[in-house]
């Protein structure tokens, strides 16, 4: 939008709407980081930090939804203003979600610390990084309105999906070799899962910038291997 | 309802589109204006450049533009009141159901009663109620007896949305109503000489918001049965009562489509700055 508002105080909003979004998406970011790494450092301290501040995110969350809705009330925004902000609206709740998933990972850490460690598992160290980068580059790209970011991250999920795949049937192999692995197992899994959410929903934001910048919903289907639904692992 | 001044063109209007014969199907709307590169000068100045656009029967169209853009200028010309104005001059071609308004042996004053026009400051003759209905009917010629009559501004009134208001006093004088009853008692005027079309110039900037939402209703309502063109400066407005929006600037018709894409994805950068506030 190269044009200025003749009412400076609707581009004020708009600008708002979008760093609020950006720092809501910037402290998901984190807390996916920070409940990885508690993970795989068995940091409990870290963990309980991770729990608590998800309620950051959650105001946040509160604040998008108020200024877009008044920003209904007073602008009536048309257009690209409208779909802008429509945009925010549908986001926060998402961004929410993800926050929701990395709080979870830190509760299953609390419980996985008091079980032996279980070998050491670096896919999901990885499936963390990827799930934070397909975040943090489709945030970008809303606040850019850049289509293409947004795609590319919208295709990324099918690889963050077939890791999820494959550490689907590792964890089974482990808890079938020994069964005392199940709990602990059983734990990881969830957290892959998660892991693994937080990829579909970046993808489902990528979807809300196409139709930002576009005005139009992206009509195909997303790209996805989820083959764990329907894996089974035969014991030998 | 034939009209003397075009029923010898019936049998050449153009055919309805054939999936518009069939109730079930989404039909494409018949045009019922079509206008082909209207230029308008005022003297050396010209306000309307190559305006081409076609008007779809039975639903509202919206002109929507700033100030000067030509927009009202244009709704004049389509039910000729530009000639009023002796140095305007008009040239292109606006035809309704196939016909050229602007062919020589129009008639003007049929032609204004086939196409009737609300302005944005209601405009009641200083005559009754009853009288402000009857007038344009009686010279038409459109009404036989007191029988005819008293049937004619009843049910104008009450297509209006305004004969429960004023049925016991329809002796009384137009002026009295307030500016929204005033304004539905110009649109039933309108409509008592049988109009296919209906042209309205900002017809709520003069009332409150009661009034106003009452003639949209209205506005609704009458899209059944006639065609109507609204020029509005309210955007809502346009994206509530209109299903085509049509976007002049500086005398050009920069976009026009479907009011629902025109306000969500336009196409045009200076339609998409004026709809959104980011120039006057």
């Amino acid at each position: 939008m190269t044009t200025d508002h003749i009412v400076k105080s609707f581009d004020d909003e708009l600008n708002k709407l979008s760093d609020l979004v950006s720092r809501m998406g910037g402290l998901a970011e984190e807390q996916i980081e920070r409940a990885i790494d508690a993970l795989q450092k068995r940091d409990g301290v870290a963990a309980t930090e991770t729990i608590e501040n998800d309620r950051k995110i959650d105001a946040l969350q509160l604040e998008i939804e108020e200024l877009a809705i008044q920003m209904i009330v007073r602008r009536q925004p048309l257009a690209a203003d409208l779909r802008h902000t429509v945009a925010a609206l549908k986001i926060a709740p998402l961004i929410e979600r993800i926050g929701d998933y990395a709080k979870n990972i830190g509760r299953r850490t609390l419980a996985l610390n008091q079980s032996p460690p279980v070998k050491p598992l670096f896919t999901i160290p990885r499936m963390g990084r990827m799930a934070r980068n397909m975040v943090q580059d489709v945030l970008d790209a809303f606040s850019n309105n850049d289509v293409e970011k947004a795609r590319a991250v919208w295709e990324r999920d099918a690889e963050l999906d077939d890791m999820y795949d494959s550490l689907f049937r590792e964890l089974l192999t482990y808890m079938m070799e020994d069964p005392r692995s199940i709990t602990a197992c059983t734990h990881l899994l969830f957290v892959a899962r998660n892991i693994e959410r937080i990829g579909d929903i970046a993808t489902n934001i990528a979807e809300v910038v196409h139709y930002q910048v576009e005005g139009q919903t992206l009509s195909e289907d997303r790209p996805k291997a989820d083959e764990a639904s329907v894996t089974v692992v035969e014991p030998q | 309802m034939t009209d003397p001044a075009m029923s010898e063109e019936q049998n050449v209007t153009p055919a309805l589109d054939p999936q518009g014969t069939t109730a079930s199907a989404p039909a494409k709307r018949a045009t019922k204006v079509d206008a082909r590169d209207v230029d308008v000068f005022y003297g050396d100045k010209q306000a309307l450049d190559k305006v081409t656009i076609e008007i779809p029967e039975n639903q509202v169209t919206a002109f929507i533009g700033p100030s000067g853009c030509g927009k009202s200028t244009f709704l004049r010309c389509i039910n000729r009141m530009n000639d009023t104005i002796d140095i305007c001059r008009v040239e292109g071609t606006i035809a309704i159901d196939g016909r050229d308004i602007y062919d020589h042996d129009i008639d003007v004053v049929q032609l204004r009663a086939q196409v009737g026009m609300v302005f944005q400051k209601p405009n009641p003759f200083p005559k009754s109620i009853y009288d402000n209905i009857a007038y344009g009917p009686r010279i038409h010629g459109m009404v036989a007896g007191k029988s005819d009559t008293d049937d004619l501004v009843e049910s104008s009134l009450k297509r209006a949305g305004l004969w429960d208001e004023v049925k016991d006093r329809l002796e009384q004088p137009g002026t009295g109503l307030s500016g929204g009853q005033q304004q539905r008692l110009c649109i039933a005027r309108a409509i008592a000489v049988s109009p296919e079309v209906i042209l309205m110039d900002e017809p709520c900037s003069a009332l409150d918001p009661i009034a106003t939402a009452r003639i949209e209703e209205l506005i609704d309502e009458l899209r059944q049965n006639f065609t109507i063109v609204i020029v509005t400066h309210s955007m809502q407005q346009a994206a509530r009562v209109s299903q085509k929006t049509a976007f002049f600037h500086l005398g050009i018709l920069v976009e026009q489509g479907a009011t629902e894409q025109i306000f969500t994805n336009p196409e045009d950068k200076r339609t998409q700055d004026y709809i959104t506030g980011r120039f006057g």
